[in-house]
């Protein structure tokens, strides 16, 4: 009895695990955010001036917007003065080689299992990594680069591809978008760029890991996918924050452009430090994720699982433009402890024959407060519109809240939509059923986590969906008994 | 948490409408309940609430709320009848109560004039009035709680059983120009009492009238309480309910909510469950045609635990008619055992018509069984086709699948006769309109 007791103390009491920092020298703005933090950070990257006008731009918008405040969740205001916009480890120059990366920085990723030198990687994944404000690596990039693919970080594309991004920047999320993106637009420092060129289907899963290391930043990256006519890609992002007791920011915009008959499949493990068990500190994820399916039999697909983040706000969706295209968006959203999560999607059918589907399982335990708010919009041109939504939400703990809020939108009288919600808890049954053979409660719970989420998970590729299964049953740790 | 966009306009010159129609000053509840108004203003467009439903628009377009002159007298008002039920009756025109047309036969009900109630000092009146609707975050709502002048006290003392339903007529003579009526009507069922009421709307003439009608019922232990709606009016007809049922332990309640004809409704209808063992049914069903827009928004709040409550709308939407639909439940941190469903089902029928619909869930405790479902599509194609193989013309066959999709919620309409009457209503409609 007292062992299984000292196995539960040891489990509830484990912690965030990416909780360390790395002490590398950096190089950082000055906090605060007025024109000239714009301009520095515009010229540290040596970028054009179109570039810099378009950041400026949305500045100006951005100071013209409001905080939304319909998120149902709360935080103290943020001082937005009180940031770091830009913080960079100290390079001497972008590196070339792998080699000549600072091992500081390959170290603190290996720590992460992400292994930077290709060598010695099994399978086939190329990765981006992004340390605060920029990225320090990309691999395996000769070997696209055969194939005409385009993966580097945002800023190299700033300077090689420019009319690529001259022409996509923002064309999915406007500069005037929302808060966020606004914020983003000006200030951002790097992130992904990916072109996949006609006909190619990529050969490997493309990857961005993200680290927030340096305290009092906020981390705006920018990542851009253009898959042309006909290709194929699957794109992953992981992220991770250091343990810190004041939060930080993370507005960071994902724009997918998918040409005819294109498909992108995006996959998120979000693992931000979601604060300590009393809720303080942790990191406030306020993304714009959308993805536009512009030409006809086009295919963007979202998976996300959600597990970090003090507060996460964030609504991957996709406006389906062309005919026959189609959108899903696969998602499990876990809060514990005082996180708080406003998830959900949005569904634009445009075009005709258009179909989309979404799967939202939502779990929440302590005294988190989760929330599913979807849009599902049928336009008039939509004609065979077809949307399945499905939102599950699983409460345990009575300290708890579960929240939906879907809009559903329909002008077309073709269109057939079906939307269904539940909301439950574990069932005694189950447990008891998982005691009596053996398996104790904590594992039990997982077990059962594990089977609710599995439409979810198995929409991961495979290495994520093992990560994110740990993942699962790590943050619902010390939620039961 | 919502930011309030109103519209200063038209809420300016319906303050000054309410204070030309009653004296303002001369009643604290009421200067109180216009100050409201006045900071919350009618809402426009982007409120949270309203975004499908733009009742500043509307009310500005159609409405001039000055002072019309006295409409003249009406014709006979038998039409609006409802025939062969057995009832007590309560006739309205134009807001205003008419004796002449009223009856009240049982003695088991006890019917006042809500104004003359608070004014003569009635207890029960006193204990209960103004106490649920929340005027403090709804514009309209404190509109009628500083306007209102009219309405009726429906009290039924513990243990009585009302045989007979009590049928309320409100009749709007619009010949003579626009009619406004701001109605406030107050239920009080007794313990372990039992009653049925029916509400229904008709009109005549051709002139623009709005009613914002603020109901406010309570049940009571072991009560039973049926509601009926029947809005089956001319498309000249404008207006704006809240129905606010508040529920003790034990309590059933039923509601009843049929949209057929008009121009603009706007339904709320919220079911505060504050006590144990209580079960409430919400039925609705919107049949809208020609420019219609139809909004119903539902609340059902669990508080205590050990409660059920299942809500089932369903819409059929032709033309350009536009439907709302809005379903709220909360399931508090205590209501612990909580069972909660909720559907909504619509038919388009055509390319202008839309539906905009928002089930939502708020849940706060965790060994609850809740769900929402909602769908939206059309009349199948194949079903259509067998009907037409047998020998039905298509629009006999057409009217017959959407008789059938109507006849969900009527199905559980329990008084037969009422059942009689709202069935043959729609399906007259259905062949006639659709």
């Amino acid at each position: 009895m007292s062992k299984d007791n000292q196995v539960l103390e040891e489990l509830t009491s484990k912690e965030y695990e990416h909780g360390w920092t790395t002490n590398f020298e950096t190089d950082s703005a000055p906090k605060g955010l007025n024109e000239d933090i714009i301009r520095f950070i515009s010229s540290k990257k040596n970028e054009p001036e179109w570039l810099l006008e378009w950041r400026l731009k949305a500045y100006r918008q951005w100071t013209k917007m409001k905080e939304p405040k319909w998120p149902n969740v709360t935080y103290p205001e943020i001082n937005y003065q009180d940031v770091i916009y830009y913080s960079a480890p100290k390079q001497s120059a972008k590196a070339k080689k792998l080699e000549d990366v600072d091992p500081e920085l390959i170290k603190t990723f290996e720590k992460l299992g992400i292994s930077l030198t290709e060598q010695k990687r099994l399978t086939g994944v190329a990765v981006d990594a992004v340390i605060d404000s920029v990225s320090v690596a990309t691999t395996f990039k000769e070997t696209l680069g055969e194939l005409g693919i385009i993966f580097c970080s945002f800023s190299e594309a700033v300077q090689k591809h420019p009319d690529l991004i001259k022409k996509y920047m923002g064309s999915v999320v406007p500069v005037n978008d929302n808060y966020f993106a606004a914020l983003n637009s000006a200030v951002f420092t790097d992130g992904s760029f990916c072109y996949i060129p006609k006909g190619v289907r990529c050969p490997m899963e493309l990857s961005t890991y993200f680290r927030i290391n340096a305290a009092n930043t906020g981390q705006f990256e920018r990542t851009l996918i253009v898959a042309d006519e006909g290709s194929y890609v699957s794109y992953l992002e992981g992220c991770t924050a250091p343990q810190r007791d004041e939060n930080q920011l993370h507005a960071a915009v994902v724009e997918i452009y998918a040409m005819k008959d294109a498909t992108v499949k995006y996959s998120t493990v979000q693992n931000w430090y979601p604060g300590d068990k009393e809720g303080k500190g942790g990191i406030y994820n306020f993304v714009t994720k959308r993805g536009l399916c512009f030409g006809d039999n086009s295919k963007i697909s979202w998976t996300q699982v959600e597990t970090g983040s003090a507060i996460t706000w964030k609504y991957p969706s996709c406006v389906l433009k062309g005919d026959n295209s189609s959108g899903e968006f696969y998602s499990v959203a876990v809060t514990n402890n005082y996180q708080q999560a406003d998830t959900g999607t949005k569904m634009i059918h445009i075009g005709r024959n258009t179909k989309s589907r979404i799967v939202s399982k939502g779990i929440s335990a302590g005294h988190s407060q989760n929330s599913y708010r979807g849009q599902v919009h049928i336009m008039k041109r939509a004609t065979g519109a077809r949307n399945f939504s499905q939102c599950d939400s699983l409460l345990m703990g009575d300290k708890c809240g579960a929240h939906t809020f879907p809009y559903i939108d329909v002008e077309n009288p073709s269109a057939k939509i079906e939307h269904e919600a539940t909301t439950s808890k574990i069932g005694e049954d189950q447990i008891f059923y998982c005691l009596q053979r053996g398996i104790d409660e904590e594992s039990a719970v997982a077990l059962i986590v594990n089977g609710y989420a599995k439409e979810v998970l198995n929409q991961l590729p495979m290495e994520f969906a093992v990560e994110a299964q740990k993942l699962l049953a790590l943050t619902l740790e010390g939620s039961v008994g | 948490m919502s930011v309030l966009t109103t519209d200063k306009n038209i809420t300016t010159q319906i303050a000054s409408f309410i204070k030309q129609k009653v004296n303002v000053d001369a009643d604290p509840i009421r200067k109180e309940a216009l100050e409201d108004f006045e900071r919350l203003g009618i809402p426009h467009a982007k409120h949270e609430e309203y975004k499908y439903t733009p009742i500043a628009r509307v009310l500005e377009k159609n409405f001039s709320f000055t002072p019309s002159p006295a409409s003249g007298p009406i014709g006979s008002i038998d039409q609006f009848f409802i025939k062969g039920i057995d009832a007590d009756t309560i006739v309205f025109i134009d807001g205003v109560f008419s004796k002449d047309h009223s009856k009240i036969s049982s003695s088991d009900v006890k019917v006042l004039n809500l104004k003359e109630a608070i004014d003569s000092k009635n207890e029960i009146a006193l204990q209960h009035f103004g106490k649920y609707a929340d005027f403090r975050n709804d514009s309209l709502s404190a509109w009628n709680r500083a306007a209102w002048t009219e309405g009726v006290f429906i009290h039924v003392a513990d243990k009585v059983s009302v045989a007979k339903p009590v049928i309320i007529y409100h009749i709007t003579n619009a010949t003579d120009g626009e009619v406004t009526a701001f109605n406030r009507n107050l239920f009080v069922v007794g313990k372990s009492a039992q009653v049925t009421i029916i509400e229904k709307y008709d009109s005549t003439g051709k002139a623009n009238h709005f009613s914002n009608f603020v109901t406010e019922v309570v049940v009571n232990e072991n009560a039973g309480f049926e509601h009926y709606s029947i809005q089956n009016d001319q498309n000249n007809r404008f207006q704006r309910n809240l129905t606010q049922i508040y529920q003790k332990n034990s309590s059933r309640v039923n509601t009843y909510t049929f949209t057929l004809n008009g121009k603009f409704y706007r339904n709320n209808l919220n079911l505060i469950l504050d006590g144990e063992g209580i079960e409430s049914h919400m039925y609705g069903l919107y049949l809208l045609n020609g420019d219609t827009l139809a909004d119903n928004h539902t609340v059902v709040d669990h508080m205590k635990p050990n409660s059920f409550s299942n809500e089932l709308y369903k819409g059929i939407l032709d033309d350009s008619s536009k439907g709302v639909f809005n379903g709220k439940i909360y399931v508090r941190p205590q209501a612990q055992k909580t069972n909660a469903y909720q559907n909504n089902r619509n038919v388009l029928l055509t390319d202008t018509a839309s539906i905009n619909t928002k089930p939502q869930l708020e849940i706060w405790a965790d060994d609850v069984k809740c769900s929402h479902g909602c769908t939206t599509g059309q009349i199948d194609e194949e079903a259509l086709f067998y009907l037409q193989s047998r020998g039905i013309n298509k629009d006999t066959a057409r009217a017959m699948m959407l008789y059938a999709f109507a006849g969900d919620v009527v199905d559980h309409v329990p008084n037969e006769k009422m059942k009689e009457y709202i069935d043959a209503l729609i399906s007259d409609r259905l062949h006639k309109d659709f």
